[in-house]
């Protein structure tokens, strides 16, 4: 009997569907074009347009302001790798990004699993911890900048009069060192600057790491919530301590998550330039200094395109370096599932 | 495979669903390209500029409107504008003055907006410019500023501007810009109760600076004073201090004659005093601006600093009095020598609203314009012939000292040499202030020299 409706109605539906189909045949084909079209022509004008532009601004000698398009191969990348600012540049990108990333990672983790307790009043916890992330880095660096003023030992300024006030015997002066950490650094024959953590750059770390953990609370509790209770029941019925439990089940399952601020905190730290400008403006000595600062100066104080644009390119090629292969896996997973 | 089973299920969709599921890949798309916008932010070149080039130019019957660009956005430099402004429109009455300032000191950001607007071929009617290389080795080279010789001839300009500074505005016998003012770099502000205290007299040479710096430094004051936050302080005392080894000439031909920064032992020499010099100076420079600097000096924790004559301005405007709290000397080992920068309008090519332009330009130029704007920028006439009675006591003993002087153009401001060295100059010596590396430095200032010959 059943099978007898089915019979019955398959051909109708499918008639129906007909209609439909004749109705609207170009148009259902051609609307997805037309809404992606404006986007998609934007996306290859100004931003891969762009990128193809700067390519090959930085293989001309550009100097000045009006435009020089000589073909001179990669003199102008060989000119900026060899300089002392730049290496120093990439030093201190390296450095600030690893810092930024893990100290963000670690606090925001235990900010969240602290208010993951239901503490009583965590919304309010919650605002406060997120609050820094909805003021510009600007903001932050200047105030970040007053704060690591050092003063003298006998009349200190911020932070270190706080530190006197409090009675502890610390002197800071990281904001005015070129000093590098270990021993004053380790530095190859083949390199202009000694490799190892600036001090100057601790402050900025800092800073950027008091503005952005609260954004990794946030990613990280809502990932806890979203892991679902009977997982931990299960484990604890099966005995696992409490440390085992997150160590075993909640820490694996914050994978994705993880990897998600890594992504976004790594663009950010790769190609930060307001926070430093406001707060060290890459000083003392450049051993604050990161690409974005140096491709803005030597573009724009210098009239050095060529030489701004290879610089840009090089940012352009370390984001690729973080943001590629995530892109990659995130297709394969989609077309997985 | 994946395309056909989603044109298959497609089939499925009524059309309503299916452009509800466009637009959300249509927007998710978009939202996409700013995501990917951001990432490649860094490799997109010049900003267009503004849009303001709707603004086409008009005719010049029509000329109402004068679009004067410059950086002079505090207090006493845009009252000295403003007070130009005032005899433009008595002059021209019914012009309307779009004044299109770019906050930022020395001019980084507005000469950013500047370029993108010569380039994008939307020149302002006339722009401030340092007199010297800024001028000619970035604009006049390029083509892209109109001579302005007979405004010159006409005026009588160059009866009563020195001819040095005439020199630095001009490129192949032809004058480009009008010099509306003069700065000088080679100053020392002192604390004159600092120094009555320790009954100390205000340094003559280089040698005397030591001695006294000793005494100061035993008493327990810092004896020098440093900025270093906006990256030009430590580039300017070392510009003083090479001017103070070589003397006026000299210091003039290592910008035309770069092969001397490797030859002349004098450079090693002039590293060695500004070590010195900075042995006697505060730790936290890079954490200070000139401005900051120069308030300890008033404030009486410092004895001295280096610095251009807009620190006097400062000192008044903080409410020092010039002579009782403050005193000024050249900077050692430079009595007899201007070190100048200064500030001037040219005519771009192809300004919209030109005849406009060139009565700014005669103001500018004129003794009634320079006296009226300089008192309250706090700088001297480019002009020998000033109404001395409109001036104070630190710009009229400045106005004498132009005069008399042998005059040398400013590295860090622009007068002496291109951009691209001046930044590089100055990288050097931000690297020096921290490390103290002398080799290193000789090296980079080495290198950066190699910027002269273009």
């Amino acid at each position: 009997m059943a099978g007898k409706v089915a019979e019955e109605i398959r051909p109708r539906v499918a008639r129906r569907e007909a209609a439909t189909r004749v109705r609207f045949p170009r148009v259902d084909r051609f609307i997805p074009f037309v809404v992606l079209a404006p986007s998609v022509a934007a996306i290859l004008v100004f931003v891969y347009g762009f990128i193809l532009w700067s390519t090959v601004v930085s293989l001309s000698r550009w100097q000045g302001i009006v435009p020089d398009l000589t073909f001179v191969g990669f003199r102008n990348y060989a000119t900026i790798f060899t300089s002392y600012r730049f290496q120093s540049d990439l030093r201190n990108t390296i450095v600030f990004t690893v810092f930024f990333l893990i100290g963000s990672l670690v606090i925001g983790l235990l900010l969240a699993v602290l208010l993951d307790a239901r503490v009583r009043g965590e919304s309010f916890f919650r605002t406060v911890y997120l609050f820094p992330m909805a003021i510009s880095f600007v903001v932050t660096g200047t105030a970040w900048q007053w704060l690591f003023v050092p003063g003298t030992p006998q009349e200190p300024t911020g932070l270190n009069l706080l530190f006197q006030k409090l009675g502890l015997p610390i002197f800071i002066a990281w904001s005015t060192t070129s000093e590098v950490w270990p021993n004053g650094g380790w530095q190859p024959e083949w390199l202009r600057v000694p490799l190892g953590i600036p001090l100057a750059m601790l402050p900025v770390i800092i800073a950027a790491i008091w503005q952005m953990s609260g954004f990794t609370m946030a990613m990280y509790l809502a990932a806890l919530r979203g892991i679902p209770d009977e997982l931990r029941e299960a484990a604890r019925v099966d005995g696992a301590s409490e440390w085992q439990v997150f160590r075993y089940i909640t820490f694996p399952l914050l994978q994705p998550v993880t990897l998600a601020a890594v992504i976004v905190l790594g663009h950010i730290s790769l190609k930060i330039f307001d926070l430093i400008m406001t707060q060290t403006g890459g000083g003392p000595g450049f051993a604050t200094d990161v690409p974005g600062i140096f491709m803005y100066e030597t573009t724009f104080k210098s009239n050095k395109y060529a030489e701004g644009a290879a610089i840009a390119l090089v940012m352009l090629v370390m984001v690729s370096v973080l943001i590629v292969p995530y892109l990659i896996w995130r297709l394969r997973t989609e077309t997985e599932r | 495979m994946e395309r056909t089973t989603q044109f298959g299920r497609k089939q499925q969709f009524t059309r309503r669903q299916l452009i509800r599921r466009t637009l959300a890949i249509g927007v998710a798309l978009s939202s996409g390209t700013s995501l990917l916008a951001a990432c490649g932010g860094g490799a997109q070149p010049t900003p267009t500029p503004a849009p303001q080039a709707a603004e086409t130019p008009a005719p010049a019957a029509a000329e109402d409107k004068l679009e004067i660009f410059s950086w002079w956005t505090n207090p006493g430099e845009a009252d000295g504008l403003a007070a130009l402004f005032e005899i433009f429109k008595q002059r021209k009455p019914g012009v309307e003055i779009i004044n299109a300032t770019v906050a930022g000191g020395a001019g980084t950001n507005a000469k950013a907006v500047l370029v993108t607007r010569m380039q994008g071929g939307n020149p302002p009617d006339s722009f401030q410019v340092h007199a010297g290389q800024e001028l000619i080795g970035t604009w006049v080279v390029a083509g892209k500023m109109e001579p302005i010789n007979d405004l010159f001839e006409q005026e009588g300009w160059t009866k009563v501007m020195p001819k040095t500074l005439l020199d630095q505005i001009s490129y192949k016998g032809e004058f480009f810009s009008v010099p509306v003012n003069i700065h000088r770099s080679n100053m020392l502000w002192y604390n004159k109760k600092v120094f009555a205290d320790n009954g100390l007299e205000p340094p003559k040479t280089l040698d005397d600076f030591f001695a006294v710096a000793e005494k100061l430094k035993a008493a327990g004051v810092t004896p020098l004073s440093v900025g270093g936050k906006d990256k030009f302080e430590v580039p300017h005392l070392f510009e003083d201090l090479l001017l103070a080894v070589f003397g006026p000439a000299d210091y003039t031909k290592l910008f035309s004659e770069p092969s001397m920064w490797e030859s002349d032992p004098r450079v090693d020499e002039a590293i060695e005093v500004l070590d010195r010099f900075l042995s006697f100076a505060n730790e936290d420079r890079s954490a200070l601006s000139w401005a900051d600097a120069a308030q300890r000096v008033i404030d009486g924790t410092a004895a001295m600093t280096i610095m251009g004559d807009w620190a006097y301005g400062y000192f008044i405007n903080k409410g020092a009095k010039a002579g009782e709290v403050f005193g000024w000397a050249p900077s050692p080992g430079t009595d007899g020598m201007f070190m100048w920068l200064s500030d001037s309008f040219g005519l771009p090519k192809g300004a919209p609203h030109r005849n406009n332009a060139i009565e700014w330009l005669k103001v500018c130029g004129s003794r009634e314009g320079q006296d009226a704007f300089n008192p309250k920028k706090g700088s001297i006439p480019a002009r020998t012939d000033p109404d001395r009675s409109v001036y104070d006591e630190y710009l009229l003993y400045s106005i004498d000292r132009f005069a008399q002087d042998a005059l040398a153009p400013s590295v860090v401001h622009g007068a002496a040499a291109n951009e691209a060295y001046m930044t590089e100059y100055g990288n050097a010596l931000n690297v020096f202030s921290a490390s103290r590396d002398k080799k290193q430095v000789k090296s980079m200032l080495i290198e950066a020299a190699r910027e002269l010959k273009t």
